[in-house]
């Protein structure tokens, strides 16, 4: 058995995805055409071979549901394994007591009962590969009581706006965590990802509860790193953040550079996600791609330039799609022009003719609508 | 066991000598074809749209890879509590004493105490080695309605395709007269699929004389049919209009193949209500370079393109690298194309790696070039070595 679980949390308050967030958490986002955020957490757990994992859902749980399932689909022996659900009942419709504490409460009961001595604690909203049980064993015999992953970014200015920097002293001890305000280009970036013991979570918790109802499990760390040991571990290696519109379009075009991709997927190291059963993708006469990437079920007619195009689109004639990110059983119509759009499921664009936004601002086509 | 009202047997031993080098590592079910898929996904997932739960799988040749991939049940949904798929090898019997299937209607006798656990009212016999989508439940229904002992799927071919054709000949109303295998001057049209139902009490008669007859090269088309006609039994032919084809030889895999890029092929696979099933894999979506041209194509995930494919079929993580030219091509699964090649009506095979600058195939080769074998940097390969 290994010797920790694994708590998937979502997006805390302050963040906010235009249009997207509102039909799901950011977890189930699509990525790339095919992935959901979570994938990436839950593959990097199932492949680190810690197989008892709690996802935490808040609000419109339903596609995060239907997407996880039991977790077959994610390599778990659901023998001695375990991918569990984990829904926050009292979710309080004031977005500031939406806390990672909160959900954490709200389940204490099933942590506790845990076997596991120690817990992992990752973000279902961050793009990474990271061995969890290599990190587990530098953990445990650096001794520290919180072992805390974060990623050095050089535009933290423009970029990562309210989420959490951390200050590292010289021997990797963390002696502060704070709010990116855009002070500084270069920062320690938290990844959100904790590894400690079981008990420690709980006894965190409890006190958090103690101390304030807005408080998160950063908060309460802060409260307590001077007595606690918590230590910085750097990842190395492709890193994204989804917060906003922008920083989700990104995360996607990011990967439309190969170097890139080679960096995030190896062999050794597979992304689960749950098939559909599409067919491959099907380019006609007259069509066009380039620098994107496709997903299967595609019927393409048209142009692609630089974009990422989920299952089952069709790309009509004469169609131009320019830098979008188009989800799945979206129909881009006869000539219509795209440019900087998120183009949400079952969309269908149809005689709005030209769609374009700048990169700095790109636009967002509401889930089934029909333009 | 709960009672199937139809179980069906694949017969999946075939050798698939046709298909050459091939065949040499995999059985040919599990050959790969359409992108994505293998050719016993057809069989298989037509058997879990059509409702038929229980599936023995009838294996012979270099079945190590045919075994794990059927064995797999769920890939097709076909894991329920009361469905399954059955991996059946032959089985050394003290009463046999023979290890291997002697011929098609063998294959179904040495496994008859398997079918008798099901109980079923019919059994569907298919061969795996074809490419179509059918549904079986209502070929059953013409075969409970015409109290048929035997429904032998049929379609259409040209008079002269059928002379490589097992031929029945029927009366008006669909009831087979006279079944002739490869006639040179045939007297109809209608083709054997190789799909067959029987009401599973007569056949298991049959099969049990079958097997005491020492003459019998005991196969469905020359032995048990013809046994049946002769006996005056009730066989009809039940005439199939879709998409049907023998994917036995290179150019027939290659063009079946080709068929997919066409818009208005019959074989459409884009359907939400016959989805064809097959394995899983965790490729990421594919990948398209800046410098790309796709010109009519059928691509899966796992493909990384940064040349040209046209008029091609790419299958799941073959790679064309820069300034290469891939033509009139299946490209199999993990195939590689370097830098400045061009391949031109060729298939090449799964995991094949052909070097830079090489160029491969011809545009005017009467048959398709099967690559087999890594071809070395700059070398032409104008036809098979």
């Amino acid at each position: 058995m290994a010797k920790a679980f694994a708590i998937v949390i979502p997006s805390g308050r302050n963040f906010y995805v235009k249009g997207l967030q509102d039909h799901r958490p950011l977890g189930a986002f699509s990525f790339l055409g095919r992935y959901r955020l979570v994938d990436f957490a839950i593959s990097n757990l199932t492949n680190s071979n810690i197989d008892r994992i709690q996802v935490y859902v808040g609000q419109n749980p339903r596609s995060l549901a239907e997407h996880l399932g039991n977790g077959a689909n994610f390599n778990i022996n659901l023998k001695h394994g375990k991918l569990q659900l984990l829904f926050n009942q009292d979710s309080k419709l004031n977005d500031i007591y939406n806390t990672d504490i909160a959900a954490f409460a709200a389940n204490l009961s099933i942590i506790q009962r845990m076997l596991q001595e120690y817990v992992v604690i990752t973000p279902s909203y961050m793009i990474f590969r990271q061995n969890f049980e290599e990190l587990l064993n530098r953990h445990i015999e650096s001794g520290a009581d919180i072992t805390v992953l974060y990623h050095k970014v050089d535009n933290a200015k423009e970029q990562y706006r309210n989420m959490t920097l951390m200050s590292i002293n010289r021997q990797k001890g963390v002696t502060n965590f704070f709010a990116n305000l855009g002070k500084t280009d270069s920062a320690n970036l938290s990844m959100g990802t904790y590894i400690m013991k079981r008990d420690l979570l709980v006894e965190l918790i409890q006190q958090a509860r103690k101390t304030s109802s807005i408080y998160r499990l950063v908060d309460v760390i802060n409260d307590r790193i001077d007595d606690l040991d918590v230590r910085a571990v750097q990842h190395r290696g492709y890193f994204a953040a989804i917060y906003d519109l922008k920083s989700y379009m990104e995360a996607n075009f990011s990967l439309l550079d190969y170097n890139n991709v080679q960096d995030l997927f190896v062999p050794e190291w597979p992304f689960y996600t749950v098939t559909t059963d599409a067919c491959p993708a099907h380019y006609f006469p007259g069509s066009s791609v380039r620098g994107s990437m496709v997903a299967n079920g595609c019927d393409v007619e048209g142009s692609i330039e630089n974009s990422i195009i989920g299952r089952n689109v069709k790309i009509c004639k004469g169609a131009v799609v320019k830098n979008c990110v188009v989800l799945s059983h979206s129909v881009i119509g006869k000539d219509v022009h795209l440019e900087n759009q998120v183009v949400d499921k079952w969309a269908k664009i149809i005689n709005a003719k030209e769609i374009v936004a700048s990169p700095d601002n790109p636009g967002y086509i509401e889930r089934e609508d029909t333009l | 066991m709960k009672q199937q009202e139809m179980l069906a047997m694949i017969l999946a031993g075939g050798r698939g000598s046709r298909l050459k080098d091939l065949t040499n590592k995999v059985a040919k079910p599990v050959v790969s074809f359409g992108s994505k898929y293998r050719i016993i996904d057809f069989p298989l997932s037509n058997c879990a749209n059509s409702g038929v739960n229980v599936v023995g799988v009838l294996t012979q040749y270099e079945s190590v890879l045919l075994n794990s991939y059927v064995a797999a049940g769920r890939r097709w949904g076909l894991d329920t509590r009361e469905s399954g798929v059955y991996v059946l090898s032959p089985r050394e019997k003290a009463d046999t004493g023979l290890d291997v299937y002697r011929g098609t209607a063998d294959a179904i006798s040495q496994n008859i105490d398997f079918i008798d656990q099901f109980n079923p009212e019919y059994v569907l016999i298919l061969s795996g080695d074809h490419i179509y989508k059918m549904n079986y439940d209502m070929m059953l229904d013409e075969h409970k309605a015409n109290k048929a002992d035997a429904t032998i799927g049929v379609i259409g071919v040209t008079m002269e395709e059928a002379t490589r054709f097992g031929i029945m000949n029927t009366d008006e109303s669909g009831r087979i007269l006279e079944f002739e295998e490869k006639p040179a001057h045939p007297k109809s049209n209608l083709a054997s699929m190789g799909i067959y139902i029987f009401t599973w009490k007569t056949l298991r008669r049959y099969l049990v004389a079958d097997m005491k007859n020492n003459e019998s090269s005991h196969d469905f088309g020359k032995d048990i049919i013809p046994a049946m006609l002769g006996d005056g039994r009730k066989l009809m032919a039940y005439l199939f209009s879709g998409y049907w084809k023998d994917v036995g030889t290179i150019d027939s895999l290659w063009e079946a193949n080709m068929d997919l890029l066409n818009k208005d092929s019959q074989l459409n696979l884009d359907d939400d209500n016959w989805k064809i099933y097959t394995e899983d894999v965790t490729a990421l979506p594919q990948f398209i370079g800046p410098d790309a041209t796709i010109n009519v194509a059928y691509i899966t995930q796992g493909c990384h393109i940064e040349g040209e494919a046209h008029h091609s079929v790419l299958f799941t993580n073959s790679v064309i690298h820069k300034n290469a030219v891939v033509k009139d091509t299946v490209l199999m699964n993990d195939a590689v194309v370097g830098e400045g090649a061009n391949v031109t009506r060729a298939l090449v095979s799964d995991g094949v790696k052909i070097g830079e600058g090489a160029v491969v195939g011809s545009p005017d080769s009467p048959h398709i070039l099967l690559v087999a074998h890594d071809v070395p940097a700059g070398a032409v390969v104008k036809e098979e070595a």
